[in-house]
C-alpha cells in the first residue's frame, strides 16, 4: 500500500508560523494510533527543520510520507545553502543572527537535534541554489 | 452503568441545537444530531466549558444535594479554597467555616490544609530526585484526564500525587473515626466544589479505585444556604488551619509558588493549557522543572460552579493571605505513601485514533483528507460537528454523510434541478 502523502507550504515571512507543519503531522499520526515514540521524534525533527527553513532560507516546502512502519519527510527551501554542512553539525555552531537568538533559537542545536531524533538524515546543499533534506523516522517497536 | 461517568449533562429540553458548545469544547466531544447537542462520553473530559458558554443553560453539571450528607452518621465538610473568594468583605475564614457547620456538618476541614500537605510531598519528592522533569500537576482532574486522551508522552510527566481534595479527605477521615469511634463507611466526607471535573473525579476517579470523598457539593447550590447562615452567626468557633500556602491554590500559580524556588511555569484557561501540553511534547519548552496547569482560567476561582467573577475572587484570595502564617500543615513522613496514587496514569489510545488496525486506520485517513478537501472549510458547525475536518471523520467513521453539510445538500439539489432543467428543455 502506498503511504498517505501530506504536502505543506512553510512562510519565511512568520516566526509564529513555524510548527504549523509539524504539528498538524502530529495530530494526523495521532489520529491513525501510530507509535506514540515516533510521533514524538517526528514533530522534534520536523519543528526544527521548519523552523531551520524559516530563519535561514526564508521558507520552503515540506513532503510528508506516512508508512505503516516508517514517516519519510523531505524539506526544500530555496535559501543561500550551507556552506559546511561538517560544521553545521557540530553541537553549539549557529550562522543564526542576533533577533533570532534572542527569541531562544539559533542555540546550534538544530541539526544535531534533526540527526539524534531521526534514523536516517541526508542533506543536498548547493550553494546559492538551496537545501534539500531528507529525514526517515522508523517505528521502533 | 456507562464506562465513563460525567458530571457535565445536556438538559435536552433547553437545548436549541445552536453550536456555541460545539465549538467552544477543547475535545471535539460535542455533535449537534437530531438537533440536540450530545456528548461524546469517551471523549468528554469534564472541563464546564459548555457549561460556560451555553446561552440557554442547557449544559449543567450533577453534583450532590445538601440531603445527602444525612445517609452518614458523621458529616464531613471540605470546602475548596475558591469558596474563600465569593463573599464580599470576608476577613476570616472561620465564618465560612463555621456556617457550613451550620448547614448540618460535624466536622469541616479545609481542602487547602490537604493542598500543603501535597505541597510539601511535592517539594519532598523534587528534593529525592523521584519524579521525571518537567513535572506536571495533578491537581486539575481535566488537565489530567486531557493528558490521558490526547499526551500519550506525557503520562510519565504528571505528578503521581493525590489532589488535595483527596489529602484532606483522608486525613480528616482518620481524624474522624479517632474522635468519633465510628467506622470509615459510617463518615460521610463532601467536597464543596468549584467544578464539574471534580464531581467526576469524586465518582470516577484518575489516581485510584475509589475515592475518599463520598460526593461533591457545588459552591453555586450551596451558596444561598450558605450565606444564610452566615449571616445568623453568634459565635465563631475556631476552626481553621489553612497557611496563605493552602489558600493560595485557589488561583493559578498559587500551587507553583508553594513549591518554594522551582523554576516554574503556570498557565491556565484550556486553550492556554493545550498549548503549553503541545510544546512539551514538542521539547519547546525547556528549562522548566514545574508545571502547573488549570483548565480554568484564573485556576480554580474560574471554575463554572462558583457564583462569583474569577478576578474578583481571586483578588479577594489575595487579600486574605495577607494576613495568614506560611503554612500550617505539615506532612508527617509516614504519610507520604497515603498521598501517592494507587495506580499509574496510563494512555487510553482508544479515544482519537480511528482504527486499532493501522492499515485500516490509513485507508480511512485518506479518504478523510478527500472528503475534507471537498468541504468549504468555513467550519460553520451546522451539519453537527465543530468543523469540517471533524465532519469528515465522522464520514470516515460512518457517524455523518457528505449531505448534512448544508454546502454539498445545496449543491446536490442545484444538480438535480439543472438536470431536471435539461431534461424537459
Amino acid at each position: 500500500m502506498s503511504g498517505i502523502h501530506l504536502h505543506y507550504e512553510v512562510s519565511g515571512e512568520d516566526f509564529t508560523r513555524a510548527g504549523e507543519a509539524s504539528g498538524s503531522v502530529k495530530k494526523r499520526l495521532k489520529s491513525l494510533g501510530y507509535n506514540t515514540d515516533a510521533i514524538r521524534r517526528v514533530a522534534i525533527a520536523m519543528y526544527e527543520a521548519e523552523i531551520n527553513m524559516v530563519i535561514h532560507a526564508d521558507g520552503g516546502y515540506c513532503d510528508v510520507d506516512i508508512f505503516p512502519d516508517r514517516v519519510e519527510i523531505l524539506l526544500a527551501d530555496h535559501g543561500p545553502g550551507i556552506p559546511d554542512v561538517d560544521k553545521a553539525m557540530q553541537e553549539g555552531y549557529s550562522t543564526a543572527p542576533d533577533n533570532v537568538r534572542s527569541l531562544g533559537f539559533g542555540a546550534g542545536m538544530g541539526l544535531p537535534n534533526i540527526k539524534k531524533y531521526t534514523d536516517e538524515m541526508r542533506i543536498e546543499t548547493t550553494i546559492g541554489v538551496g537545501t534539500n533534506l531528507y529525514l526517515t523516522v522508523k517505528v521502533n517497536e | 452503568m456507562s464506562k465513563y461517568f460525567h458530571s457535565v449533562e445536556l438538559e435536552e429540553d433547553a437545548c436549541c441545537g445552536c453550536t456555541n458548545c460545539l465549538k467552544r469544547c477543547p475535545t471535539e466531544a460535542i455533535r449537534v444530531h437530531d438537533g440536540k447537542a450530545r456528548i461524546l462520553s469517551e471523549r468528554c473530559i469534564d472541563c464546564g466549558e459548555c457549561i460556560r458558554v451555553c446561552p440557554h443553560h442547557a449544559k449543567k453539571a450533577v453534583s450532590s444535594h445538601l440531603d445527602e450528607i444525612q445517609n452518614f452518621k458523621y458529616k464531613i465538610a471540605i470546602p475548596a479554597p475558591a469558596l474563600f473568594g465569593q463573599f464580599n468583605h470576608l476577613d476570616n475564614i472561620d465564618f465560612v467555616l463555621n456556617g457550613l457547620k451550620k448547614l448540618g456538618f460535624d466536622m469541616v476541614f479545609e481542602v487547602s490544609r490537604g493542598a500543603e500537605l501535597i505541597s510539601e510531598a511535592t517539594r519532598s519528592l523534587i528534593k529525592e530526585n523521584k519524579l521525571s522533569k518537567p513535572i506536571i500537576s495533578s491537581a486539575c482532574p481535566a488537565v489530567v484526564r486531557l493528558i490521558k486522551i490526547r499526551f500519550p508522552e506525557l503520562c510519565d510527566n504528571v505528578m503521581p500525587l493525590i489532589a488535595p481534595m483527596e489529602a484532606a479527605a483522608k486525613m480528616a477521615r482518620r481524624e474522624a473515626m479517632k474522635k468519633s469511634g465510628l467506622s470509615d463507611d459510617e463518615i460521610g466526607v463532601f467536597f464543596i466544589t468549584p467544578c464539574p471535573a471534580k464531581v467526576t473525579e469524586v465518582n470516577s476517579p484518575n489516581h485510584a479505585a475509589k475515592s475518599a470523598v463520598n460526593g461533591a457539593i457545588a459552591i453555586s447550590k450551596i451558596y444561598p444556604d450558605l450565606t444564610r447562615e452566615m449571616d445568623h452567626l453568634t459565635e465563631i468557633e475556631p476552626i481553621a488551619r489553612s497557611g496563605l500556602i493552602g489558600i493560595g491554590w485557589a488561583n493559578s500559580g498559587g500551587e507553583s509558588a508553594a513549591m518554594l524556588g522551582e523554576k516554574y511555569l503556570a498557565a491556565d484557561g484550556i486553550e492556554n493549557v493545550i498549548r503549553v501540553l503541545e510544546e512539551l511534547e514538542d521539547e519547546h519548552i525547556r528549562d522548566v522543572d514545574f508545571i502547573e496547569l488549570n483548565a480554568c482560567s484564573g485556576g480554580c476561582v474560574g471554575g463554572v460552579l462558583n457564583v462569583e467573577n474569577p478576578y474578583v475572587a481571586q483578588a479577594r484570595i489575595h487579600n486574605l493571605r495577607k494576613y495568614m502564617p506560611v503554612s500550617m500543615n505539615h506532612l508527617n513522613s509516614d504519610d507520604l505513601d497515603l498521598m501517592m496514587w494507587e495506580k499509574e496514569l496510563t494512555f487510553d489510545p482508544g479515544i482519537f485514533r480511528l482504527d486499532e488496525d493501522i492499515m485500516k486506520a490509513m485507508e480511512m485517513m485518506e479518504k478523510m483528507e478527500q472528503i475534507n478537501s471537498g468541504l468549504p472549510g468555513l467550519d460553520c458547525g451546522s451539519c453537527g460537528a465543530p468543523t469540517c475536518r471533524a465532519m469528515a471523520e465522522d464520514i470516515v467513521r460512518g457517524k455523518a454523510k457528505e449531505t448534512d453539510c448544508i454546502f454539498k445538500l445545496r449543491q446536490k439539489i442545484q444538480n438535480v434541478y439543472d438536470q431536471l432543467g435539461n431534461t424537459f428543455k
